[in-house]
């Protein structure tokens, strides 16, 4: 990342997007709340969100659809918090990609250039070039109505790339098609993105989506963005309840503190049981004085399940449910208080002891836990609760 | 072969059965219809229609459900062309005869057919001035009503929100009462001591207006301006709807990419909006100008002899002058003057997707 603070002529070093404090209300509604985070250049980075979490309006202050009600949007160092979209170097893939339906391809994606009165000889060669990269040379004269849903999207980059804004704001673009497509599409916006070497700022609510592609994630619940991280970040040390439990699946336990200080901590798990867990495990916001409520993050692959109990700390449980997954096999158990937490268990078969009302032990590795601050709403799986999950959707 | 198999022969062709029958039948109606036949020969038509139907019901009933699945586009077809067939192109042929017909001596009654091209002349020369006219009139009225009716179908479809479909309700109001009465109730709004001419005049307007050829003489009725307004104001509704329709299928999302991609409101508005109202204005304008052009309402309660159209002068000719001949001559003329003027605006308009 670079310096933000450094206000410096070279323009390498200034942030592409820089968000100041920004906040939106709509009345008494506050749909995004005092965003502050910078953009680097050459960055893929990702929105992630319920729907409603403020992403997409964040993301059309950035574009120029909505003006902040308080705070400044800074485009390479500029405020261009009123500046109309036509006037910002940023570019938008919608939704639906809204392409021009009256249009031939190569003229859609002219469309930028010719606003800017470029050269006709220059727009000829850009848009070629243009769809060269996104594989869609033979399409030039042909309407979107005759292309796919992939093609489709791949005009709607292009149309934007061919600019070469300062950055490219995706706003769900993979949304609309189906899951095969969207997972090739997936590597080829990251190819596309290598290649053009622009800013991406994508929205999304698939969090396999922002996993898989971004550099960079931003989180956010409620037009608060919770946390800013690497994809590997926030997945092992997400820095709220609601991270833990959007990204990713999660067994969310509630505890606490037994004892505590720098080297490490242990901690009481409601309803009988103890872990330890090494410094670097607790959240910097959890305060270790014994009887303060947390919650014991452990991640289903993390869970080790077995017949008898292991020699270190363990859980007994009852398995519920066996889920045959192709590559893993998913063990849904309920503990003796009634949580249900669901475990990985690697490999193509379930070994025998695992059967419905069997009893196991559940073990983890020292690395696995992690420890958050509060008591979640709902205990244990993540992955197992239809409300929740319809909740975060 | 017997009777059976010879029937599943044909019904192994069922689109040929279905476009025959839907021939014959239809030209048994126009035959009678347009009275080639009289009398006996006239049952022999009738019953060779029915000996049709027969058939093509045994047809049906021998060749199973693929041949009736085939035959029923045929079917469905059927009343439509049936329809056009008795009252439009039975009383057209009567028409075309008509129209090279002649009265052999003045004592006849009813002309006979002669080839007299010469009434096509007399459509041509001495009814010209009522062409130009009415088609000068019509061409005017239906820009007019794209110039008023685009901005409100603009409205309605992008600014209407949930009144939407209040505002589209008031736009086809007028049509709960007759054209006829709203033409008249212009005449009043327009006559020398109604609402507009005083209101004119308390604003001491009417020089302006008579060098803007709007007023004649202090007068609002009786011009061309009454005859053209009264033509756009009837047939505004026209307009509007096929431009809402297009206007309303446009994603609002189009016009943010526009603007997305550097152009100004304006810029997308020309670029984007305007082109995919198109088919909607192409489809308006056929709407309006075909039957502004043969209007002679307006003419009739607005106008004055001086500006009497196309309309008027076959209604005279067929209803007063007792002319047919010169009457069917001159409708003639007008609807192939039209389907060629529609033709050439096809043409330029392109509109592959005229929906």
């Amino acid at each position: 990342m670079s310096d933000a603070a450094s206000p410096v002529a070279d323009g390498a070093n200034v942030d592409v997007i820089r968000l100041d404090q920004v906040c939106k209300r709509y009345g008494s509604f506050v749909a995004v709340d005092n965003a502050d985070f910078s953009i680097g250049r050459g960055e893929f980075f990702a929105m992630l969100g319920p729907s409603g979490c403020g992403k997409t309006t964040t993301l059309k202050m950035i574009a120029g659809f909505e003006q902040p009600s308080s705070g400044r949007v800074l485009l390479e160092g500029v405020d261009v918090s009123t500046v109309p979209p036509h006037k910002r170097n940023v570019n938008t893939v919608f939704q639906q990609y809204a392409l021009f339906p009256h249009m031939t391809v190569a003229d859609n994606i002219a469309f930028g250039p010719r606003s800017k009165r470029l050269d006709e000889a220059e727009i000829t060669k850009r848009v070629s070039d243009m769809l060269d990269v996104v594989r869609l040379s033979d399409f030039a004269n042909r309407r979107p109505a005759q292309l796919s849903g992939g093609q489709q999207q791949r005009v709607a980059l292009a149309r934007a790339l061919v600019n070469y804004p300062s950055a490219l704001l995706l706003d769900e673009p993979l949304a609309a098609l189906d899951l095969k497509l969207r997972e090739a599409m997936q590597i080829e916006l990251k190819r596309i993105q290598r290649e053009v070497e622009i800013t991406f700022v994508f929205v999304t609510h698939d969090q396999g989506e922002a996993l898989t592609m971004s550099d960079r994630i931003a989180v956010m619940s409620q037009g608060v963005v919770e946390q800013i991280g690497s994809a590997t970040d926030i997945y092992k040390r997400p820095h709220s309840l609601f991270v833990a439990g959007f990204i990713g699946s999660a067994n969310l336990l509630p505890a606490v503190v037994a004892q505590g200080d720098s080297a490490g901590a242990s901690f009481d798990f409601w309803g009988g049981g103890r872990i330890t867990v090494k410094s670097g495990h607790v959240n910097a916001d959890v305060a270790l004085t014994p009887g303060e409520q947390v919650t014991v993050m452990l991640r289903p692959e993390h869970l080790h399940v077995s017949a008898t109990q292991p020699a270190g700390e363990s859980l007994s449980a009852a398995i519920t449910d066996i889920v045959f997954q192709g590559a893993s096999v998913r063990v849904v158990a309920r503990l003796a208080n009634d949580t249900e937490v669901t475990a990985l268990v690697a490999g193509d078969g379930a070994p025998p002891f695992l059967r419905p009302d069997s009893t196991v032990w559940l073990s983890w590795g020292p690395d696995a836990p992690f420890v958050l601050d509060g008591w979640p709403s709902v205990a244990g799986a993540t992955t197992t609760n239809v409300d929740s999950i319809e909740a975060s959707l | 072969m017997n009777a059976t198999a010879r029937l599943a022969t044909v019904a192994s062709r069922p689109e040929r059965v279905g476009l025959g029958v839907m021939v014959t039948l239809s030209l048994g109606v126009i035959a009678l219809g347009a009275g080639w036949v009289a009398g006996p020969s006239a049952a022999v038509v009738a019953a060779a229609m029915l000996a049709t139907v027969v058939g093509l019901v045994s047809v049906a009933f021998v060749g199973g459900l693929e041949t009736r699945r085939a035959l029923a586009p045929y079917g469905l077809l059927k009343p439509g062309i049936l329809w056009l067939s008795l009252f439009f192109l039975a009383p057209l042929w009567s028409m075309v005869v008509m129209s090279l017909s002649s009265k052999e001596s003045r004592f006849d009654f009813f002309p006979s057919f002669t080839w007299e091209w010469d009434n096509y002349r007399i459509a041509l020369t001495d009814f010209r001035p009522q062409f130009l006219r009415s088609f000068g009139y019509a061409a005017v009225a239906t820009l007019l009503t794209i110039l008023i009716g685009f901005p409100l179908a603009y409205v309605i479809a992008f600014r209407g929100g949930r009144y939407r479909n209040i505002l589209l309700g008031l736009v086809v109001i007028p049509f709960f009462t007759s054209y006829l009465i709203r033409t008249l109730a212009w005449g009043n709004i327009l006559a020398d001591e109604g609402p507009v001419v005083s209101i004119i005049d308390g604003l001491g307007l009417q020089g302006a207006f008579e060098s803007l050829n709007i007023m004649d003489n202090g007068k609002l009725l009786n011009t061309p301006a009454a005859v053209i307004g009264g033509l756009t104001y009837n047939f505004l509704p026209f307009m509007v709807l096929p431009i809402y329709v297009s206007l309303e299928k446009i994603d609002p999302h189009l016009i943010d990419a526009a603007m997305d991609l550097y152009s100004s409101a304006s810029a997308a508005f020309r670029r984007i909006v305007v082109p995919l109202a198109l088919p909607g204005i192409f489809a308006g304008s056929l709407l309006v100008f075909i039957p502004a052009a043969g209007d002679f309402v307006n003419a009739q309660f607005l106008g004055n002899p001086q500006t009497t159209m196309v309309g008027n002068s076959i209604q005279d000719q067929f209803l007063r002058q007792l002319n047919y001949p010169v009457a069917s001559a001159m409708s003639f003329v007008l609807m192939f003057i039209i389907t060629i003027a529609v033709l050439v605006y096809t043409k330029f308009m392109g509109t592959e997707d005229l929906a």
